[in-house]
């Protein structure tokens, strides 16, 4: 087999692997959107502040301690203990779980019956306003974050394509994880979303909110809800990346890589978002390698690299000019 | 009433107002925004030093230093807002941080007669003196870093490195592209093949350029990187088992934030520096004297004697020392920021100084002048020790190559001459 096919199947498992991870990006979008239409630009934000509250939380670090021992000239940093990884991962959705509820009681409640755009700068203001909290809360150092997930090459399957292709591949431990974990997570928010009272009370909402209420459902409820399975996928997604590259303020801008996956997979669907992260990934690390470091067709295209941030968007636009609402999304017809 | 009222607000407003005698220096901070880690420690580092200065010897040469933070985000437009916002109340020298901000002060600070140092970052052929009259980037730039990089890889391959393979990976920016035209020449001269792998800002997903470097087999990888993007390369060539002494970062890849996410895995890497490394000097002793044991550091005292911390302390120490020899030059203490300029392009850092101000060994010796405001382009390589926790320098200060920096800093900045009408000369 030639070594440029060898090399473009490792490319593309990668590819497959690092969608999965812009999925449970997109995921927190659509819950939140699904159920109140509400663009959720915080999101990236969320992600960032749950990973630093677990690195606290875990580490025993002292909240708002450059704030107490500025104003009380004290000089607590670390309480001296550690929290378990899983303890500490629940305690952190306890707090996403009280974030979801301020969030609600303090702007969403006030912004019911308002139009799409107020709500999204809302939630831009809450993205700012969580960037300088998280700071103040736990710092802007770059915090280790371990939960026990493994990390590195996999060894069998490094051996295994070794043995066909004279030529191990690299799949990352940490991927492979992930692709587990959004799997679960996915199949878990769908058999929710179709089968339990709250999961079609959320869907009610989304189709209509007033009718929703006409019918007893609360909306605060199910907001508080959303934004708290938004918080848990945030979590789930700061974790990943967090293991990657330390948690640090960078982290909220993995927004950005869930844009073009919402455009393709659609604002609505929980599929979407992953079939949207798989596309998304396989395109963009396939147009890298092919065209922008020419490693096809003899190098005959060769755009000197850095393609795949522009390239996402560039495929998210051409299956937007096919499907408009995205692969997955609702049709909306609106009749004059 | 109201004017009892005014009065006692103007009345309130001149008391709160600083003394007009102070020798200003604007710190052009970023402790918030995606590269605070890297920001906080630096400010701290500068501001520190000059609390130092203030509270030990009472100022320089009798006059205290009145430190100015503007927080610019990494933020070029907040930059240049913090530029226009401070440089009235007499600022001396601007230290942006950032070479985005750097490009939009050139020509500000040149009109405006305020001289700008950027220090191993902005445009490297500032170094000119004779184009850029207001802009010092002393003690070494990017192309004296590519150079050093490349000069302690023909070092360990015996002098060549012919049929060898060097990638970079650069933050697809103009810091990032900096050294290109430097290793691309270097290349030619030292028969090594050149893979350039390009990473968006801001750098959090680089699979398909280490992916290159698995299949492409470089032997060396060289990195021009900053904030996460740092971090997860680092963490990627853990991950791809690339040997982490063949990988060397420029000083801006080279800090404790850079290779503690990586755990032991970083063990082994390599950065360039300018400046010594721990907290294992005599002026540290007076910082925590003066400084940090006294309430008065910048932030939370934390950062002392990290990698950047001490990069903002050097840069506040050289700072220091210009204003001296300013005030040498002009028999004056309170120096305006064109006498300032002065004492930049008659700067001598000697080892004798060095060791005066508690710094012995600390940085390379050099000296500035009209034609140089570049230094001597001497920098070391230094190694990240994971199981310690610390950095250590691995090799002396050793020059990077002149006989092929000093043409290309010629030509780029006779084509910025060119470009801008600027009529060159001493």
């Amino acid at each position: 087999m030639p070594e440029t096919l060898v090399f473009a199947m490792e490319v593309f498992l990668n590819g497959l692997m690092a969608g999965v991870l812009y999925a449970l990006v997109a995921l927190g979008f659509v819950l939140i959107y699904k159920a109140s239409g509400i663009f959720n630009y915080a999101q990236g934000v969320m992600a960032l502040f749950s990973a630093m509250t677990l690195v606290g939380i875990m580490n025993g670090q002292v909240p708002f301690a450059h704030l107490i021992n500025a104003t009380f000239g004290t000089d607590l940093h670390y309480f001296g203990w550690n929290v378990p990884a899983l303890l500490a991962i629940l305690l952190t959705v306890v707090v996403m779980i009280g974030l979801a509820w301020a969030v609600n009681q303090i702007i969403f409640r006030h912004l019911v019956n308002q139009e799409p755009i107020i709500l999204f700068m809302a939630t831009i203001g809450l993205a700012y306003f969580l960037e300088g909290f998280g700071d103040i809360m736990w710092g802007a150092d770059i915090k280790k974050l371990d939960v026990g997930l493994p990390q590195g090459i996999n060894e069998a399957i490094d051996e295994a394509t070794f043995q066909i292709f004279d030529y191990g591949f690299f799949i990352d431990n940490l991927d492979i994880v992930a692709t587990i974990i959004a799997a679960a997570l996915v199949f878990a928010l769908i058999v929710f979303a179709q089968y339990s009272k709250q999961g079609r009370a959320m869907r009610a909402v989304a189709d209509d909110h007033q009718a929703a209420l006409s019918v007893g459902i609360s909306l605060n409820f199910i907001w508080v809800m959303v934004w708290s399975l938004a918080g848990f996928v945030a979590l789930v997604a700061g974790i990943m990346w967090g293991t990657k590259s330390g948690v640090q303020f960078s982290l909220s801008l993995i927004a950005l890589k869930a844009l073009p996956v919402l455009m393709l997979g659609g604002f609505t669907s929980i599929p979407g978002a992953i079939v949207g992260g798989l596309i998304i990934g396989v395109g963009e690390k396939l147009f890298e390698f092919c065209f922008g470091i020419g490693q096809c067709f003899g190098g005959f295209i060769n755009l000197g690299g850095a393609t795949e941030l522009w390239f996402a968007y560039v495929l998210a636009l051409i299956f937007l000019v096919f499907r408009p609402q995205g692969l997955f999304g609702e049709k909306i017809i609106e009749r004059v | 009433m109201k004017q009892k009222l005014l009065t006692a607000i103007a009345a309130t407003m001149m008391a709160a107002s600083p003394a007009l005698a102070d020798l200003v220096i604007v710190d052009t901070s970023y402790r918030t925004g995606p590269y605070a880690a890297n920001g906080i420690p630096f400010s701290d580092g500068y501001q520190d030093y000059f609390t130092l200065l203030n509270e030990r010897d009472g100022g320089i040469g009798g006059e205290a230093v009145r430190v100015v933070e503007c927080e610019t985000g990494y933020n070029t437009e907040k930059g240049v807002e913090c530029y226009e916002a401070t440089k009235g109340e007499g600022a001396l020298v601007y230290q942006p941080l950032s070479t985005g901000i750097t490009y939009q002060l050139i020509p500000k600070a040149t009109a405006d007669g305020i001289p700008l140092h950027t220090m191993g970052y902005g445009r490297t052929s500032a170094k000119n003196g004779e184009v850029f009259k207001y802009v010092f980037n002393y003690p070494a730039n990017y192309w004296d870093g590519a150079s050093l990089a490349i000069t302690h890889l023909v070092e360990q391959n015996g002098g060549s490195l012919d049929g060898k393979k060097v990638a970079l990976v650069y933050h697809n920016s103009a810091y990032g592209k900096e050294p290109i035209r430097t290793l691309e020449v270097l290349a030619e001269k030292h028969g090594y093949e050149l893979m350039l792998l390009p990473v968006d800002h801001p750098g959090q997903e680089q699979k398909s350029q280490w992916l290159q470097v698995r299949q492409q087999r470089p032997d060396y990888v060289l990195m021009w990187g900053w904030g996460v993007m740092n971090q997860v390369a680092v963490q990627e060539a853990v991950n791809i088992r690339f040997p982490m002494e063949n990988f060397i970062g420029i000083w801006w890849s080279g800090s404790e934030n850079d290779v503690k996410p990586a755990g032991d895995g970083a063990n082994g890497y390599k950065a360039l520096t300018f400046h010594n490394v721990g907290s294992d000097y005599p002026i540290y002793a007076d910082l925590a004297k003066y400084v940090v044991d006294a309430g008065k550091a910048a932030g939370a005292g934390d950062q002392v004697g990290s990698v950047l911390y001490n990069r903002g302390m050097y840069a506040a120490m050289l700072a220091a020392e210009a204003i001296k020899t300013a005030q040498e030059m002009h028999g004056v203490s309170d120096i305006t920021s064109q006498q300032m300029r002065d004492g930049m392009e008659n700067l001598e850092i000697t080892e004798a100084k060095m060791a005066g101000l508690g710094l012995p060994n600390f940085g390379p010796e050099f000296k500035v002048s009209c034609q140089n405001h570049g230094g001597n382009g001497f920098g070391a390589v230094k190694q990240w020790d994971a199981s310690a926790g610390e950095w250590s320098l691995i090799t002396e200060y050793y020059q990077s190559d002149q006989d092929v920096i000093t043409p290309l800093v010629k030509e780029d900045s006779a084509a910025f001459a060119a470009e801008n009408n600027i009529e060159a000369g001493c």
